[in-house]
């Protein structure tokens, strides 16, 4: 297993998901492993960029990409969040606007030759760390909870590289590692509606209410997106209100719930920055540090 | 009709043109329709626009709901039998609405345009910055009140700075006037 890795953490690890960005850092230092974050880095365009120019998208993208092959060409980048991971791998795969691309890279004495590759944090864990290493470090087994697993859309598609990309199972492993259960479901792939949120608010809200009726019997649901968790945990209540049945349950990032299992406590993974957390899962908690 | 099809373009150049070739394979299979999660909300199935594409009728087009309501989830490109590049097109088509300037579409165009003049500007996306301008701009006060609530929740758990410190000293405003030369160049080159 390598021991270090550049760090791309995007935009929302310092806004919405900070707390996605203090458990990845505390996870990693607990495997001892150096995360190295990119410097001077910036946006990807997120959806934005492609939705207005693909040139601007690419080129957003690859002047970190740019920035990273300056800093050490030879490590791997991690990315948590699925939308700047697409963003980042997709400038590698685009070859053939390499020219045009460096020529706008030019203008900052940045040039894109042999990027790092880019890799989702999720196939760090999966495949790099694996499930036997969090296995043999469990400081607070979760024995009991049963954890249904989202995986949203962009870290498998358009680009499968480490599972399945309609039926992922990458984090079974690693949360059966923990001592809990993966809940049974078929939703782990389904779209969480991304900015329809924002946009289209009665037509995202649908998305998120589907995928939370199918998360009953669960104990919590784990991401690996900025966006699912926010689309997840932040619309419980409107979504109970429209489909008449509470849908509230706790959701956790995965680098939260694995950190947590090997007995970080809340405060270093950001628990108390969570919009959905229960009571039921907070003494659930505290009783398996106890115990 | 004359003068929504001026505003709306002809099919037969520039990037239109290269995105109705895009989809000339497709067979009209459907599997894009029944993969898609928005399908229940939109007004033309994404088999219909590609059959519309495909037939160059951009009027219907642009004042459809469909493209805008892709969430970009790759499931139509994932399992076209043909393999066409079926998300990155509905992302296309939001851009050629944008540039157009389609009314209907105004309020993800805003988002959009919004949401690079904030990363324009600070490198690193300023989210309080973000929502004031694009709300401030659709100039209307249904969405700010939906979303007031999650943004108060953001703001307590100290999520939401009104004024986020600046970290990045990037200059991204040489990259964006860069490419913004580079497009106009070739637009030029394409139309001439
Ligand atoms: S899945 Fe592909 S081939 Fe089938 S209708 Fe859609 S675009 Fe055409
Ligand atoms: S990528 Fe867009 S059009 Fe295709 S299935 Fe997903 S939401 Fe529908």
């Amino acid at each position: 297993m390598k021991s270090a890795y550049l760090y791309y953490p995007g935009c929302t690890l310092e806004t919405t998901a900070v707390e996605y960005h203090r458990a990845t850092r505390a996870l990693f230092g607990r495997l001892e492993v150096d995360l190295v974050e990119i410097d001077d880095w910036t946006c990807c365009g997120a959806s934005a960029a492609e939705a207005s120019s693909p040139l601007l998208a690419l080129c957003l993208a690859a002047r970190n990409l740019a920035l990273a092959e300056a800093q050490a060409s030879s490590s791997d980048i991690l990315v948590p969040c699925s939308a700047c991971y697409l963003n980042l791998r997709r400038v590698a795969v685009n070859t053939a606007q390499l020219q045009r691309v460096n020529t706008v890279l030019a203008k900052e004495q940045l040039q894109l030759a042999a990027p790092p590759a880019v890799r989702h944090l999720l196939d760090i864990l999966s495949r790099d760390v694996g499930a036997a290493r969090i296995a043999d470090q469990i400081g607070r087994p979760l024995d009991g909870l049963k954890v249904a697993a989202y995986y949203g859309c962009q870290c498998l598609r358009p680009y499968p590289v480490f599972d399945d990309p309609e039926r992922p199972t990458s984090m079974a492993s690693l949360i059966q590692a923990t001592g809990a259960e993966v809940f049974p479901w078929e939703m782990g792939a389904r779209c969480c509606g991304a900015a329809h949120l924002t946009t289209k608010r009665s037509v995202g809200l649908k998305l998120v209410a589907e995928i939370l009726v199918a998360a009953r019997g669960a104990d919590l649901v784990t991401t690996v997106c900025p966006m699912c968790q926010l689309n997840l945990e932040a619309y419980q209540g409107a979504v109970s209100r429209a489909v008449g049945q509470d849908l509230a349950i706790p959701v956790l990032y995965l680098p939260q719930l694995l950190g947590l299992a090997m007995g970080l406590d809340g405060e270093a993974v950001g628990l108390p920055l969570n919009l959905a957390l229960s009571e039921a899962l907070m003494m659930r908690l505290n009783g398996a540090v106890a115990g | 009709m004359m003068t929504r099809s001026a505003t709306i373009g002809s099919v037969s150049t520039g990037h239109l043109s290269r995105m109705r070739t895009a989809v000339q394979a497709c067979i009209q299979c459907g599997t894009c329709t029944g993969s898609c999660p928005n399908a229940f909300a939109m007004d033309r199935t994404p088999r219909q626009l590609w059959r519309l594409l495909l037939l160059g009728e951009m009027v219907e087009i642009f004042h459809s709901q469909t493209f805008i309501l892709c969430s970009a989830c790759y499931l139509c490109t994932l399992r076209c039998p043909r393999g066409l590049p079926l998300t990155e097109l509905m992302a296309g088509l939001k851009a050629e609405a944008a540039k157009r300037g389609i009314g209907c579409h105004r309020s993800s165009s805003l988002f959009y345009d919004s949401f690079l003049a904030n990363v324009r500007r600070h490198g690193r996306v300023r989210e309080m910055a973000l929502m004031t301008r694009y709300f401030t701009r659709l100039g209307r006060l249904g969405p700010p009140l939906a979303n007031m609530g999650l943004g108060r929740r953001l703001m307590r758990k100290g999520k939401l700075k009104p004024s986020w410190p600046q970290k990045s000293s990037a200059k991204l405003d040489q990259l964006f006037a860069c490419v913004a030369a580079l497009e106009a160049e070739a637009d030029g080159a394409r139309e001439s």
